[in-house]
């Protein structure tokens, strides 16, 4: 009976998980491996019908990171990475701050929750459009606040903050490590375990020497190459908090439903005041709920891509995010191995996310 | 009423039958990014091939969104899977010499030509525009002029000023209207809008063999001429608006109709939007002339139709594309469209004022491809100098813009 039903599981497994290695590893594997060769880096060799493709290794992303022509894709990555952080910590900021809200059990809560919700039943394309239509120069957000178009650039902006060098890229880099690595060396002496203290240690003193020393004579351009966070963003990022932030509203409102009165009570007669309540008791008890917002809103916006292209469109430097120029690299320049090394990178970000957090859930339903 | 029913009947199974007969005689698919207010006109060429083919079932494959962006990805992945549309839109040019010829995609049209001919009906620069190693690879059917400046003459007359036709007086003009209190004289829209302007000065700059030696890769981007493009590119900057990036051309075209600025450079699409949209009279509510220092030179774009290699449906195609040429297929489609015909024997009666004047300079002045609209460079070089563009419009380095645009011609391949 038993050996049967395993028998069927497979069975009906089995197509699953054969479109799966097809579709999703097949075509990731295709994608990497078109990634090092220079298919469309010759215009007249993109659209051939049989067109001469070299192997050249990791050249693609050598470029990506460190060629004269690729300005673009770097400031790429600097915009992705400031959007991700304002978005995740607007999406949090406020989908706490509602949900509390609505946890005091206000009148009408459920018509209130419906309105904080809805935005997240529209797909980004709408999103995108109606936000556009607000924030354009003419539009109705600078109208109803009787804005100088001129000056209330939403999405036109072409100011910058926060410019750090790129070349200082693997210094800041290793500096960072450096100091997690100290952080944890800390940790470790401080509960005793002297075997991993010493390597963390060791590895940390060793980034800092080369932070030190070496870092600043790495050279990844020939000419210092400034990049920022790019003010035209700050209109996308409000249309995506407004999308997103109903989310994060509801996981935190069945969090704050999830903890027991008894708990709350006993805060109270063990003398805590209602911000120490949430410091102390209610906030540690969403950490989970927090990570897991986190990990769902970081891997949204790494792959961005419809939001900005209804927004701003596909031409505008300004706002422009790697998945975008995934597209513009494939399908208007024809270059389909640089296209596929964006696509990679990006991939391998949302990677660096996903990963760690599969793993640690995976760890935690094997312990049970 | 019973009556009625049956002749209804009757009608629908005949119709039906004949449909299915259709079927079986042949069909065409044509693919475009012709939807919305191209539509019509389309679709009125579409009507006088079913006139005259009544057999073959036509089967419109468009693909919607401005200037084709979502039609050619789509285009790329059909072409790259080995299912090709019978016959597709492309501008004539580089945009389809230089990723569909050069790969050798398209059959050669020159026989049509010879049979037709057609090479005495249309100017050579147009020719040789779709030729490439001595074959022609497609139908040019409409033209568009790109170096277009659009003003409202009482807004000039008001501010005492006329339309500057050369880029110097351009910028005299440019400070008398920011003094007078017009801060921004120049509008313009998004990226392509502002590339629009970068080609005109170019034009205007270089001079319509320096701008072809450009693109034959006799001029190198680093030359001092070309960095003085962008130096005046650059001064003319200053006299537009800063909130571009969030401009449409419509909403471009619609600040010189209020009064914020004084003239718009743009594609004599914009005489179809203010005649038909805005209901304006040509002449006396908006007025137009070349860009400065352009007048001498017709910038052109058109859109083509070629026969791809491995077609379906060849005869259906060739009577197509024999249409697409002919004079009553061009006069149908380009009134309709706002554009003029690649022929230069057209009946202009037919034809709206401005499109009257256009076909005038089209057969008078010297004509050059457009970059901006895939005439004079390939796609790799269009889509990388938009990137190009949008670095100098922040930082206006005149030298690092030309520079980079060597080192993109040079990967992209042009003039070699």
């Amino acid at each position: 009976m038993k050996n049967t039903d395993r028998l069927w599981s497979k069975i009906v497994l089995a197509p699953s998980i054969i479109l799966l290695a097809i579709f999703v590893y097949g075509f990731i594997a295709r994608t990497g491996y078109t990634s090092l060769t220079d298919w469309g880096n010759d215009p007249v060799q993109a659209m051939s019908l049989t067109p001469v493709i070299k192997f050249i290794g990791l050249q693609n992303y050598t470029d990506l990171f460190t060629g004269g022509l690729n300005v673009r894709f770097r400031q790429d990555m600097i915009s992705t990475l400031f959007f991700t952080v304002f978005f995740i910590a607007g999406c949090l900021g406020l989908g706490l701050t509602l949900a509390l809200m609505l946890d005091r059990n206000p009148r009408g809560e459920g018509l209130w929750r419906t309105i904080f919700l809805f935005p997240m039943s529209l797909s980004f394309i709408v999103t995108g459009t109606i936000w556009r239509w607000m924030l354009q120069p003419q539009g109705g957000l600078n109208q109803l606040l009787h804005l100088d178009p001129a000056k209330s650039e939403w999405l036109t902006s072409r100011g910058s903050i926060l410019s750090f060098d790129w070349n200082k890229i693997p210094l800041i880099t290793a500096a960072v490590v450096a100091v997690v690595l100290g952080v944890v060396a800390f940790q470790a002496m401080r509960a005793g375990q002297r075997t991993r203290t010493l390597v963390a240690a060791g590895c940390a003193a060793l980034l800092l020497v080369w932070a030190l020393f070496v870092g600043p004579n790495v050279k990844l351009l020939p000419a210092p190459e400034l990049h920022g966070f790019n003010l035209a963003f700050i209109g996308i990022i409000i249309a995506a908090v407004w999308q997103m932030s109903g989310y994060t509203m509801a996981l935190y409102l069945a969090g704050l439903r999830g903890i027991p009165e008894e708990i709350r009570e006993a805060a109270r007669v063990d003398g805590a005041g209602e911000w120490d309540t949430y410091r102390h008791v209610i906030f540690p008890l969403l950490a989970p709920i927090t990570l897991s917002a986190m990990i769902v809103l970081g891997h949204i916006s790494l792959k961005i891509f419809d939001l900005v292209f209804a927004m701003t469109g596909p031409d505008n430097a300004a706002t422009d995010v790697p998945a975008l120029l995934m597209y513009i690299t494939s399908f208007r320049q024809n270059a389909f191995a640089v296209g596929a090394a964006i696509g990679t990178v990006l991939l391998l970000l949302v990677a660096v996310i996903i990963v760690p957090y599969l793993a640690s859930q995976f760890k935690t339903e094997e312990a049970r | 009423m019973k009556n009625r029913t049956k002749t209804a009947i009757v009608t629908v199974t005949a119709a039906a039958l004949l449909a299915s007969a259709a079927q079986a005689a042949g069909k065409l698919e044509i693919f475009s990014w012709w939807a919305g207010d191209e539509g019509p006109a389309l679709a009125a060429l579409v009507k006088l091939y079913n006139a005259k083919y009544p057999s073959v079932t036509v089967d419109n494959a468009t693909v919607t969104g401005g200037a084709g962006t979502n039609a050619k990805a789509v285009l790329k992945t059909r072409m790259l899977g080995g299912d090709p549309p019978d016959s597709f839109q492309a501008h004539a040019g580089q945009e389809l010499t230089g990723t569909w010829v050069v790969a050798g995609r398209m059959e050669d049209l020159s026989s049509l030509y010879k049979s037709e001919g057609w090479a005495s009906k249309f100017p050579k620069a147009v020719i040789d525009l779709i030729s490439y190693k001595g074959g022609i690879y497609s139908v040019p059917v409409n033209v568009h002029r790109s170096n277009v400046m659009w003003y409202v003459p009482a807004t000039l007359k008001k501010m005492g000023v006329t339309a500057p036709t050369s880029w110097s007086t351009f910028l005299t003009t440019c400070n008398k209207l920011k003094a007078k209190g017009m801060a921004t004289p120049l509008v313009m829209g998004e990226n392509w809008t502002q590339q629009m302007i970068w080609e005109s000065v170019a034009v205007g700059v270089l001079g319509p063999k320096g701008w072809n030696d450009l693109w034959s890769g006799k001029l190198k981007f680093t030359d001092p001429r070309v960095v003085g493009v962008f130096t005046t590119y650059g001064k003319v900057l200053d006299c537009a608006n800063k909130d571009a990036a969030g401009l449409s051309w419509q909403q471009a075209t619609d600040r010189v109709l209020s009064g914020q600025a004084a003239f718009n450079i743009m594609g004599d699409w914009a005489a179809g939007y203010l005649t038909t949209t805005k209901k304006l009279k040509a002449g006396t509510d908006f007025a137009w002339s070349a860009s400065p220092s352009t007048n001498g030179t017709f910038i052109m774009l058109a859109d083509s139709f070629g026969l791809p290699k491995g077609a379906k449906d060849k005869t259906e195609v060739m009577n197509w594309l024999k249409l697409l040429g002919s004079k009553e297929g061009q006069d149908t489609f380009n009134p309709l469209k706002g554009s003029i015909a690649a022929r230069t024997d057209s009946d202009l009666s037919k034809y709206s004022t401005y499109s009257q004047s256009a076909a005038k300079d089209w057969k008078s002045k010297v004509i050059v491809g457009s970059m901006v609209h895939g005439a004079a460079a390939n796609e790799a070089f269009t889509s990388g100098f938009g990137s190009i563009n949008d670095a100098f419009v922040s930082n206006r380095d005149a030298k690092a813009a030309a520079q980079a645009a060597q080192d993109l011609a040079t990967k992209s391949k042009i003039g070699m």
